[in-house]
């Protein structure tokens, strides 16, 4: 069994109540930080952690907050950054759905740290039931002192408002989460300025995703250098991966990030091996935008080393031969899933939640979902891959905010993994329309007993 | 000023000094020429404008004298401001090249190419950037996209076909008039310009959308098919207006006003009065005042002899020179039969049948099918 820092407690029979999770020993740290840690002492401590944002870019939170601006009179905001709509991941559902009293004392130790008396949690607007829980805990922890005026008598006021997205994809977005709270339309804007300088209605803002902001509960309970013993290198903590796809254990996992991919696959305690005896055929390790690995590249690098569940490890080989950790979607896809199929669905994920600010993303995006659908309607034509690929390169890294980058990424993975599946899928018109590629040399290396 | 901070900023290893705070496209538009990078969306006049389009990339190969580390990705040179010391690459980066071919063919895919019946030939951005950026054929071969014409308030007319999404005219529409009427529906490449529940724009200064439109999204009703803009001759005038400046350029063929615009300078923007303010024009200057004695003509306007306006033009200095190779001279004393004239409405060429809904390459059947059913 690997560390537990988060869902600990997650199995506890009515911890979603106040009072269950008060005498289960919660909102303790919560009194600590704010009776007897001065505002210093947390950042340190989160510095010292080496916690990283899991919301998918992995920038470290503790230097993410030292960036806040503080001129003097301006209110400063946190946000909780609750919109996930990463296709695969659902790891903050399960977290707020369960602990909605561990993120309320993580967002209310953060507050104190950041100087935040207005505090807002941005959740999409498909997670109704989540947002009606969050609710009511926050009423609960109003009620019960820990959030409003003064708290626990120290002076410092305050107050958690839940705000529900219209489910927008790029509202996940830090700046369009911003522009969306503010009640605009949900365009990202145009940086700099940075969040940290000039955010939410111009005031400096912090834009935390939700686990992010939940760890900082175990980090001040233990101190952030225990914290930092935990994982391995850069990759502090644990991590909570949402696992998916065609495997027997679909669920959220906490991990130590000291677990090899091989074995997250196969062991019972976690996804439990692939479904119905089906091989591995590849991964998207950390959500939807992340390039996808076939099996071979997925369980060991291109250096022949076994490949953990971690920051490095899984980017290990930049996007030639690797991935990235993402947002933790951890998504499995077995011999019988086709790549072009799985590309396109992705694709037309893109196309539809483009916002169509900037002109490569808005119009890159819808054509090359037209041209996956040619390929995967059996019409494809052997240039239609270099044009994918020319496409992808022209939108990645032109575009205003990160969903260009998102976009082009997947389409980019699976022309440079499966560029044979492609070309099957062009050369042989009409057997892909009722057969699939299959594994070829992509072949799971393990051994799946009978 | 003389306390004011010059940066040094260097743009295709011509090196100026601008005042602190200054973005790389104005810093690199006074240097002039090639080196200032196209600007399809922003508009020095609105403010928040400028970043969407992408077409002002440029690779900052040095970032400042202090941090001489160059930007990882290119930048939108409208919406970054210069530092000290910093090098920018415009038309001496591959990268910034390539990219730029992309930018165009990605404006280009939705766009319906019908410049022969479109208003804004020949003053059009799109045809400008895709002229000096773009390629001369397309690799998208599906159906465009397309979308219904609207007329929005008496005077203008919307062909969001055409559009390509700068949002000038929502900026213009926000800061020039006290009500906000129009913005973005939807999302994505289907997004569009749109009033709300098709409230028409009756301001008193909106017919400024017409001007800071780069394409021929928002056009000019009283203008609309009328004429072409070169054949037209734009002369500087002014009148004693109560709302506006009343500085514009009217465009006559002969005697006649076939249109009235704000003055525009060289970068499509428009001009400042002598007092320091942009030089917007009301409602009333622009559709109304349609006769040369409602003006007071000051001369005619310099074009770029690059410009196909400048064709044909005499005035000013523009220095036109007729070509020795006539066609007659040519063709051994023999006139030219008239081609086609496709500038004004005929037989076959209809303003009821769009060439953007017209599926493939179109040739006469194509037209008398649709004349056949219309």
């Amino acid at each position: 069994m690997g560390v537990k820092l988060l869902l600990e407690k997650a199995n506890v029979p009515g911890i979603r109540s106040f009072d269950v999770y008060r005498r289960e020993g919660g909102y303790a740290t919560a009194e600590k930080a704010l009776k007897e840690m001065t505002i210093e002492a947390i950042v340190e401590e989160v510095k010292k952690s080496g916690l990283r944002g899991r919301g998918g870019a992995g920038f470290p939170a503790g230097m993410k907050w030292s960036f806040i601006a503080k001129p003097e009179g301006v209110p400063r905001h946190l946000v909780c950054n609750a919109d996930e709509s990463e296709p695969g991941t659902f790891k903050d559902r399960y977290l707020m759905e369960f602990l909605p009293h561990l993120l309320i004392e993580g967002l209310l130790i953060s507050s104190f740290a950041l100087g935040s008396n207005d505090t807002y949690i941005y959740i999409r607007g498909e997670y109704a039931w989540v947002a009606t829980i969050l609710e009511e805990a926050i009423v609960e922890a109003t009620k019960n002192g820990f959030l409003g005026k003064n708290i626990l008598g120290t002076g410092f006021d305050c107050m958690i408002h839940v705000h529900r997205g219209a489910g927008a994809y790029i509202c996940g977005e830090e700046t369009a989460l911003i522009e969306s709270l503010e009640g605009k339309r949900g365009n990202p804007r145009i940086k700099p300025p940075f969040p940290a300088i000039q955010g939410l209605w111009m005031r400096p803002t912090v834009v935390n995703n939700v686990e992010t902001l939940a760890a900082i509960v175990p980090i001040i309970k233990m101190g952030g250098d225990e914290y930092a013993k935990i994982g391995v290198g850069r990759s502090t903590g644990t991590k909570l991966i949402s696992a998916c796809g065609n495997i027997n254990k679909p669920g959220v996992y906490e991990i130590d990030m000291t677990i090899s991919v091989e074995d997250f696959i196969y062991s019972d305690e976690y996804c439990g091996g692939i479904a119905n005896g089906k091989k591995l055929k590849a991964c998207i390790p950390g959500g939807s935008s992340v390039p996808i690995l076939p099996a071979n590249l997925l369980l060991k690098t291109a250096k022949g080393e076994t490949r953990y569940m971690n920051y490095e490890s899984l980017s290990d080989g930049g996007f030639a031969t690797g991935s990235m950790m993402g947002s933790g979607g951890f998504i499995i896809l077995d011999e019988d899933q086709c790549i072009v199929k799985n590309t396109l669905t992705l694709a037309r994920f893109y196309r539809h939640e483009s916002c169509g600010q900037c002109s490569p993303c808005r119009e890159g995006t819808g054509w090359m979902e037209k041209i996956l659908q040619k390929i995967e309607l059996g019409k494809g034509e052997s240039s239609d891959i270099d044009l994918l690929w020319d496409i992808q390169r022209k939108i990645e890294g032109n575009t205003i905010c990160p969903l260009g980058d998102a976009a082009a990424w997947p389409v980019a993975a699976a022309i440079r993994h499966f560029r044979d599946e492609f070309e099957w899928h062009i050369q042989n018109r009409e057997l892909s329309q009722t057969s699939n590629f299959g594994l070829q040399h992509y072949a799971d290396p393990i051994h799946v007993p009978a | 000023m003389s306390e004011q901070t010059l940066f040094k900023v260097t743009v295709d290893n011509i090196t100026i000094e601008v005042p602190a705070g200054t973005t790389i496209l104005q810093a690199a538009r006074q240097i002039g020429g090639a080196v200032a990078p196209p600007a399809m969306c922003y508009y020095s006049k609105l403010e928040g404008s400028g970043g969407k389009c992408r077409t002002c990339l440029v690779e900052v190969s040095k970032g400042s004298e202090k941090d001489p580390r160059p930007m990882p990705k290119l930048v939108a040179s409208c919406r970054t401001t210069v530092m000290d010391g910093m090098e920018v690459k415009n038309i001496t980066s591959e990268k910034v090249i390539d990219a730029r071919a992309g930018v165009v063919e990605f404006l280009l895919l939705n766009h319906p190419l019908d410049c022969p019946i479109c208003d804004q030939a020949g003053e059009c951005h799109l045809q400008d950037l895709s002229f000096e950026h773009g390629k001369s054929s397309t690799r998208y071969e599906f159906q465009r996209r397309t979308f219904k014409k609207h007329n929005i308030g008496k005077h203008i007319q919307l062909h969001m076909t055409r559009c390509i999404l700068c949002y000038r005219c929502v900026f213009t529409a926000d800061q020039l008039t006290n009500k906000r009427e129009h913005g973005i529906l939807d999302r994505g490449d289907h997004s569009e310009i749109a009033t709300h529940i098709e409230k028409s724009l009756d301001n008193e200064f909106i017919g400024n959308v017409i001007d800071v439109c780069p394409v021929g999204a928002l056009t000019d009703k009283t203008f609309r098919f009328k004429n072409r803009v070169w054949f037209l001759k734009p002369m500087d005038a002014h009148r004693d207006c109560p709302i506006c400046s009343g500085r514009v350029t009217l465009w006559n063929r002969g005697d006649e006003v076939f249109r009235v615009t704000a003055r525009k300078d060289e970068w499509g923007e428009i001009e400042d009065t002598p007092d320091g303010r942009p030089g917007w024009i009301c409602n009333t200057c622009r559709f109304d005042k349609k006769h040369a004695n409602d003006w007071v003509i000051e001369g005619p306007r310099e074009i770029s002899r690059h410009s196909v306006i400048a064709q044909g033009h005499y005035a000013g200095n523009i220095g036109t020179t007729l070509p020795t190779e006539t066609f007659k001279a040519v063709n051994d004393g023999r006139a030219p039969h008239l081609l086609m004239d496709i500038h004004t409405e005929s037989e076959v060429n209809q303003t009821n049948i769009h060439l953007s809904e017209i599926e493939g390459p179109s040739h006469g059947t194509t037209f008398n099918n649709n004349i056949n059913n219309a």
